[in-house]
C-alpha cells in the first residue's frame, strides 16, 4: 500500500498547471484533494510520472451565485458547500445530496472537481451534475470550454476530459424557488458509497401538475443516468400515490445494473425504484 | 523535495519523496508513531490528525501537501499534566480495548466537540462512521464522547 514513485509540482497559476499537464502527455496527473486519487495510488492502480497539485489555485475555492447558476469552483470541499447557509436555498438538492458524501475527515479534504474528474458511478457530484444538466468548464491548452455533464460522463472512471485539461468549474442551472425536489439514498452505512440513489426535481403548474421533470440515478450503471421515461410520467401529471407507482415501475424497467460484490442486480433495481418513490414522496410533501 | 510544516506547536523541515504520506512522514521521519497507520487507503480512520485546525487522514495527503500547515497528532492533544478531559472520559467509559484506533478516535473526536461542542448521540455516532474499532467497541466510544462535551463548552480543550 505504499505508492509507486512520481514527481510533484505545485503551480501558483492555472496557466502553468496546465502547460505541465500538456509537457507530460498524459503521464501527469492533477491532485486536488487526493481523496480518490490518492486511494487509487496506494492500490497502484495508477502510475502517474507527475502529480500537479491544484492548492495554491485559491480562485478555485469560491462558491459563486450568478443571476443564472450557482458555480461551485473545482477545488470547492464538502465542507465548503455544508457550511455555505446561501446553498441551502440556492440549490437545496445539491445540499441534501452532498449531506451523503463520503465521512466527516473526507469531506474536509474532498473535492466536486475531483469527484467530478473520478467518475465514480456511485458518486453523489456526477449524478447531481446530470440530473440539474450542470455545464463543466474545463481549461486547457487551447483554452476556456464547456463540457455539458450529459457528454462529461463516459463509463465507469471515464470522462472527456482530455489529457491537458483541468476542471475548473461546474455550473448547476438557476435553481428557482418553489421548485419541488427530493434526495433518497441507500448505502450500508452512512458515508459509504450509494448502493443506489435518486435525485430529482420538477416544477408546478398553474394547474398543479409537475412540469420539467428532472429524475436522475447513481450505482446503476457505469454512469449517472438521467431516466426520460420516469420525467415523462411525471410531466403533465399530479404527482399522487397512482403517479409515484407508475414512476417507480418506470424506474425499475429503465435500468438494468449488473451484480457485484455490493448487491445482486436484481437488488439494486428494486432498490432505486424504491428510492425514486421516496424521494417522489419527499418532493410532493413539500411546502414550498 | 524539502517541506516545511509545523506540527504540534514545532517547525520542522524533512526531505521526503514525494509519494511519502504524511502519516509515514509523521511516523517514519519524525517519530510521532501515536499516529496509527491501519488500512492505508482512507478507510479506518485510524491515522486521523488535524490539519490546520481540520480532522483528514494523514494516510490520502503527500507530506508535501501539508507545506506551511499547521498539524497536530493524538501527542499534541495529550499533556504531561496527566490525562485531558477527553482522555479521561475514554478511560472512564473503557472506550478503547486494543487501543489501535484509539488515536483516530480522539483526534476525530476533538475535531468534532471543538467546532461542535452541542453535537448530540446521532452526530458522534455519523463522525465516527469513518473510524473503525475492530474490537466494536463503539457504545464506549460514543458515551466517552458524549460525556467529553462538557469540557469543550466556552472553551477548547
Amino acid at each position: 500500500m505504499k505508492m509507486p514513485p512520481f514527481d510533484y509540482a505545485c503551480p501558483a497559476t492555472l496557466s502553468e498547471a496546465v502547460a505541465l499537464l500538456a509537457a507530460h502527455d498524459g503521464g501527469a496527473k492533477v491532485l486536488a484533494g487526493g481523496q480518490s486519487l490518492v486511494p487509487i495510488l496506494a492500490f497502484r492502480l495508477a502510475a502517474p510520472k507527475l502529480l500537479v497539485d491544484l492548492r495554491k489555485l485559491t480562485d478555485l475555492r469560491t462558491i459563486k451565485l450568478t443571476p443564472d447558476s450557482v458555480a461551485l469552483g473545482a477545488m470547492v470541499r464538502w465542507c465548503d458547500i455544508e457550511s455555505d447557509a446561501r446553498l441551502h436555498s440556492a440549490h437545496p438538492l445539491l445540499v441534501a445530496a452532498v449531506a451523503h458524501v463520503a465521512h466527516y475527515q473526507i469531506r474536509n479534504r474532498g473535492t466536486v472537481g475531483g469527484s467530478i474528474a473520478h467518475a465514480d458511478p456511485a458518486a453523489e457530484m456526477p449524478g447531481i451534475a446530470m440530473t440539474c444538466e450542470a455545464e463543466i468548464v474545463v481549461m486547457g491548452k487551447a483554452g476556456a470550454h464547456t463540457i455539458k455533464a450529459a457528454d462529461f460522463f463516459q463509463g465507469a472512471l471515464t470522462t472527456a476530459l482530455r489529457a491537458d485539461e483541468i476542471i475548473i468549474e461546474i455550473r448547476l442551472p438557476l435553481w428557482p424557488a418553489g421548485r419541488r425536489w427530493g434526495f433518497q439514498e441507500f448505502a450500508r452505512r452512512r458515508g459509504d458509497f450509494a448502493l443506489a440513489a435518486a435525485a430529482l426535481f420538477y416544477d408546478m403548474d398553474a394547474a398543479g401538475k409537475a412540469t420539467n421533470a428532472h429524475v436522475g440515478v447513481i450505482g446503476v450503471a457505469d454512469r449517472p443516468l438521467r431516466l426520460p421515461s420516469v420525467e415523462a410520467v411525471l410531466n403533465g401529471a399530479i404527482i399522487d400515490a397512482a403517479t409515484i407507482a407508475k414512476a417507480e415501475a418506470a424506474t425499475t424497467a429503465a435500468v438494468d445494473p449488473d451484480s457485484d460484490i455490493h448487491a445482486s442486480g436484481a437488488y439494486r433495481k428494486a432498490l432505486v425504484g424504491t428510492m425514486v418513490e421516496r424521494a417522489l414522496k419527499m418532493a410532493a410533501e413539500q411546502t414550498p | 523535495m524539502k517541506t516545511r510544516f509545523d506540527v504540534n506547536g514545532r517547525e520542522v523541515e524533512v526531505a521526503v519523496e514525494p509519494r511519502l504520506t504524511l502519516a509515514d512522514c509523521l511516523r517514519h521521519h519524525l517519530r510521532l508513531t501515536g499516529t496509527h497507520v491501519g488500512c492505508e487507503h482512507g478507510v479506518c480512520g485510524a491515522c486521523t490528525v488535524l490539519v490546520d485546525g481540520e480532522a483528514v487522514r494523514s494516510c490520502l495527503m503527500l507530506a508535501v501537501q501539508a507545506e506551511g500547515s499547521k498539524v497536530v497528532t493524538v501527542e499534541g492533544l495529550s499533556n504531561d499534566q496527566g490525562l485531558t478531559p477527553l482522555q479521561a472520559s475514554f478511560r472512564k467509559h473503557g472506550a478503547l480495548q486494543c487501543g489501535f484506533c484509539t488515536p483516530g478516535m480522539i483526534t476525530t473526536a476533538h475535531a468534532l466537540l471543538s467546532e461542535e461542542p452541542d453535537c448530540d448521540a446521532d452526530r458522534v455516532r455519523e463522525v465516527l462512521s469513518g473510524n473503525l474499532c475492530r474490537c466494536t467497541g463503539y457504545v464506549s466510544i460514543v458515551e466517552a464522547v458524549l460525556e467529553a462535551r462538557a469540557a469543550y463548552k466556552g472553551s477548547a480543550r
